[in-house]
């Protein structure tokens, strides 16, 4: 099939110096194996972050620029195989087979390096040209493994590179690989597997026809002895009798060894990794890691009482830690920006006045009440989830998220949440299930983020007492476990329990740290910017022109006969609708007063607080919702919040008015 | 003895061996409701049928070939549970003691019949686990799947759940229970049959459990890793 993948290195054809052609490379592998890393390395900060066409799957592409060669990069999902039994896998496949990258990346972790070669040799079944980039050394040096790299080159018929991408080391290497593989196309060896499979494999192959599409024919026979549904699917059009026969030759299979045709194969590609691994891999000092630092922590993080401890502090402590650095932050900068122009969110006055007042006030709401916060939030996390601490918390939450029909991986968006909800919701891709992306995203509009965090603090904590601030809090907890309850069981589909790689720990790397929090708030910026400015503009035009007065009036049956507030909250309200802490600002400006004990009774404050915290998800959290779920769900979450902020505020005026 | 008795107390030595590792007559008596002396005389006549150890005042242990038969017991009164539950919805308390009195009278023919209709349930309505059928199969496909020919033969080596190995217990898939996309997903992360793992430690509170597998760490649901049965190496490490 593949010509001479034996000679890839005698006939280099580098792109003539007038090539002005893109090329397109695409990483693939594991999670957990430095892909990203290797990516931004290849890259630098300039990358695109989007989703894979109609899919919430998470797309990463950007620019390598190397001797004059322009290349595209993308960052395939990070997989374990290539069935497409997840839409990653299908996104990843789909990708080699109809865009056909000019050569695919596969990075490989050198200390698991049989697990990785099983992804490689699915992906050399795609025969789409490669390049093997071995990743981790420096962690597999430690390990006591070393690799002849010359060797596993000439067994897979492809270049292997051998790079630690956290420090950059290899990255040369690797460039300048994908720069003569544009050319050379190195095509990886066909691995042949056991007599018996091989046999059905060729027999399949005769059946079809020449021209099958997008798939190699080998792919193809491979993927009808397994019975992929996609690929009978496809087949069966052409080719009817290979898929008739391919099936008869699976269920021969089946019977020999006991178990599926798919399951099969893989054992097949694993005793050809095996194989590999046995003559590539040497371990010197077997058996000295018995008990590694990894194990050493774990002892104390999956402790059934010293974890959950452990656990406990390190939330807390993160959220601690941004409020006391986000206030000061917060600070000094609305310090200087108010020297700049005043921050007042309603005037009177000419119509230019009043939408520069609104953009103005918006920016400077943005710039000084989520970015300060946001930051030293994601900093602390991505340092929690770089060491790898946070898949332990992950593995220790796992039962609990069960009960909201959740598995361990959940606590990854829910924790971000209390951050900014905008890139808590996209973060849920990495959830597998669609039943259970959308119940994260769903239970993550509902944790307090930090503008309702500062709602809280600023109107409870400050003018009642500390203690209903975190009631507020606690209701809000049980509140999500309730409705992840309910929605678990009311919404159709599946939950997939969990299984998750346990990376080691180690210390975390500081281009990971900063790269990971730069994403996070890059998402918030080019969605939270914008509309916290125009939401802003519009706003305050509303009010100058008059048009907020009968909103007011409007809102009022359900403002002061069901919640029992005063009336000039109705616009409040509808700031909150832009930005939660919006509210806050709204709030001193109607009533020209920050001493709120003074304008609300301590049972107002609360109710105010509780409707804030709950009622539509801010316009930026919709957008995004629309944006990864549609808008009829986004739609549905909105009506749904907002009905429930009503009833619970309702009711907790009136069972706070007996008490208070 | 009647083969119905003597199962019931092969169960019941088999849940107290469990959780107290030697089952006494006081505790056996108990769990049986009925007297210490005729549990003396059954251990007697247990013993000399090779199903047990018993050693008098102490207690009894169950031999390979009475555990053996008291798991397989189990296995069957669990699947009648689940069937009495889930299909027709007898109630609650009384399924238990509906399952017991059917449990010895079960065929093989019918428990596998049972257990594919019920779909290879993982544990009974109590939320105990249901055994490993000993038939000769590496997964369910080939009992689930039309298509697959009849599995024949049944295992010589005793299968136990990955669940209940201790912390650094080496030992080999043999076995993954459910239909085929669990076991796809677990073939491919490198859990092929007779590859070896080594169980690192359960999660609290029924949390996922953690394995080593070719040079890797999975943490893998509690439920899924129900679905996995391996044969022990015996091996101790560390």
């Amino acid at each position: 099939m593949s010509g001479c993948g034996e000679c890839n290195g005698c006939n280099p054809k580098p792109p003539g110096p007038g090539a002005r052609k893109e090329y397109v490379v695409a990483l693939a592998g594991n999670a957990n194996v430095g892909k990203s890393a290797t990516f931004n390395q290849l890259t630098g900060v300039d990358q695109e972050i989007g989703n894979w066409p109609g899919k919430t799957v998470e797309r990463a592409e950007g620019l390598l620029q190397y001797r004059g060669q322009r290349i595209r990069v993308i960052d395939l999902p990070g997989i374990y195989s290539i069935t497409a039994l997840s839409t990653e896998e299908q996104v990843s496949r789909e990708f080699i087979a109809h865009d056909h990258p000019d050569v695919v990346v596969n990075v490989v972790d050198a200390s698991a390096l049989e697990r990785n070669l099983f992804f490689t040799l699915q992906l050399a079944e795609l025969e789409s040209p490669m390049i093997l980039a071995v990743n981790q050394m420096d962690l597999a040096a430690q390990k006591g493994i070393s690799i002849d790299f010359s060797k596993l080159s000439s067994l897979l018929g492809v270049p292997v590179i051998p790079t630690v991408a956290i420090q950059g080391k290899g990255m040369t290497e690797l460039s300048d690989a994908i720069i003569t593989a544009v050319g050379t196309r190195p095509s990886p060896h066909v691995v042949l597997y056991g007599r018996e499979v091989e046999e059905r494999i060729r027999k399949t192959m005769t059946l079809l026809h020449e021209d099958a599409g997008d798939y190699p024919a080998r792919w193809i026979a491979i993927k009808l002895l397994e019975g992929d549904p996609d690929t009978v699917w496809e087949t069966k059009k052409q080719a009817p009798e290979a898929v008739t026969a391919a099936r008869a030759f699976a269920v021969e299979l089946e019977k020999i060894h006991g178990e599926p045709a798919g399951t099969i194969l893989s054992g097949e590609r694993y005793h050809a990794a095996e194989r590999m691994v046995a003559e590539v891999v040497k371990y010197r000092m077997p058996g000295l890691h018995e008990v590694s630092m990894t194990d050493r922590i774990d002892r104390l993080a999956l402790h059934p009482v010293l974890g959950y401890l452990l656990l406990i502090l390190t939330i807390g402590g993160l959220l601690v830690w941004t409020f006391i650095i986000g206030a000061w932050i917060s600070g000094t900068l609305l310090g200087y920006l108010s020297l700049a122009a005043p921050v007042e969110p309603l005037i009177t006055g000419s119509v230019t006045d009043i939408v520069f007042n609104g953009a103005w006030t918006g920016f400077v709401a943005a710039l000084t009440l989520i970015i300060p916060y946001v930051i030293p939030f994601y900093l602390f996390l991505a340092l929690i989830e770089d060491s790898g601490f946070l898949t332990r918390f992950s593995l220790m939450l796992d039962q609990g998220m069960h009960k909201m029909g959740l598995h361990g991986k959940a606590i990854i968006p829910l924790v971000l949440g209390f951050g900014c909800t905008v890139p808590a919701c996209l973060s849920c891709r990495i959830i597998e299930s669609p039943k259970q992306k959308f119940l994260a995203a769903f239970l993550v509009t509902l944790v307090p983020c930090s503008a309702r965090t500062i709602v809280i603090l600023g109107v409870v904590a400050a003018f009642v007492n500390i203690w209903w601030a975190l009631a507020l809090y606690v209701f809000d907890f049980i509140l999500i476990v309730i409705l992840g309850r309910i929605a678990f069981r009311v919404l159709p589909g599946e939950s997939v329990g969990m299984i998750m790689e346990m990376p080691d720990y180690h210390v975390p790397s500081v281009p990971v740290v900063i790269g990971q929090t730069w994403q996070r708030t890059k998402s918030l910026i080019w969605i939270v910017l914008p509309s916290y400015i125009i939401g802003s503009i519009v706003i305050t035009a509303l009010y100058a022109l008059g048009f907020l007065e009968p909103i007011n009036a409007l809102l009022s049956p359900v403002t002061v006969l069901l919640l029992g507030l005063p009336v000039m909250t109705g616009i409040v309200f509808v700031f909150g609708i832009i930005r939660k802490e919006m509210t806050i600002l709204a709030l001193a400006a109607i009533f020209g007063t920050t001493i709120f004990s003074t304008i609300m009774t301590p049972v107002q404050l609360i109710v105010f607080a509780l409707v804030t915290m709950l009622y539509v998800p801010c316009i930026s959290t919709i957008l995004a919702l629309v944006q990864e779920f549609g808008w009829k769900r986004a739609l549905g979450i909105t009506v749904l919040e907002t009905v429930l902020a009503i009833i619970t505020g309702a009711l907790a005026f009136r069972a706070l008015s007996l008490v208070m | 003895m009647a083969s119905e008795q003597l199962e019931e107390y092969l169960e019941s030595i088999l849940d107290i061996e469990e959780m107290d590792g030697i089952a006494k007559t006081s505790a056996i008596a108990k769990c049986m409701k009925v007297a210490p002396a005729s549990v003396t005389e059954a251990l007697q006549t247990l013993a000399d049928k090779g199903y047990v150890h018993y050693q008098p005042y102490k207690g009894a242990t169950l031999t390979g070939l009475g555990r053996e038969m008291a798991r397989k017991v189990k296995r069957r009164h669990r699947l009648l549970e689940v069937f009495l539950n889930d299909v027709l919805h007898i109630s609650q308390e009384n399924i238990h003691d509906e399952a017991c009195r059917m449990e010895h009278t079960l065929s093989e023919e019918t428990e596998c019949a049972l257990c594919k209709m019920l779909k290879a349930p993982a544990r009974c309505p109590h939320g105990s686990l249901i055994e490993a059928c000993d038939r000769q199969v590496e997964s369910c496909s080939a009992c689930l799947d039309e298509n697959a020919p009849d599995p024949s033969g049944t295992r010589d080596e005793t299968l136990i759940p990955v669940t209940s190995l201790a912390p650094g217990q080496k030992a080999k898939i043999a076995f993954i229970r459910g239909d085929s996309s669990v076991v796809q997903r677990l073939t491919d992360l490198g859990l092929t049959m007779r590859t070896e793992i080594q169980f690192v430690r359960k999660a609290p509170l029924l949390g996922p459990v953690e394995i080593a597998v070719r040079k890797t760490r999975l943490a893998i649901d509690h439920a899924i890793a129900d679905h996995i049965f391996v044969t022990a190496s015996g091996e101790q490490a560390g």
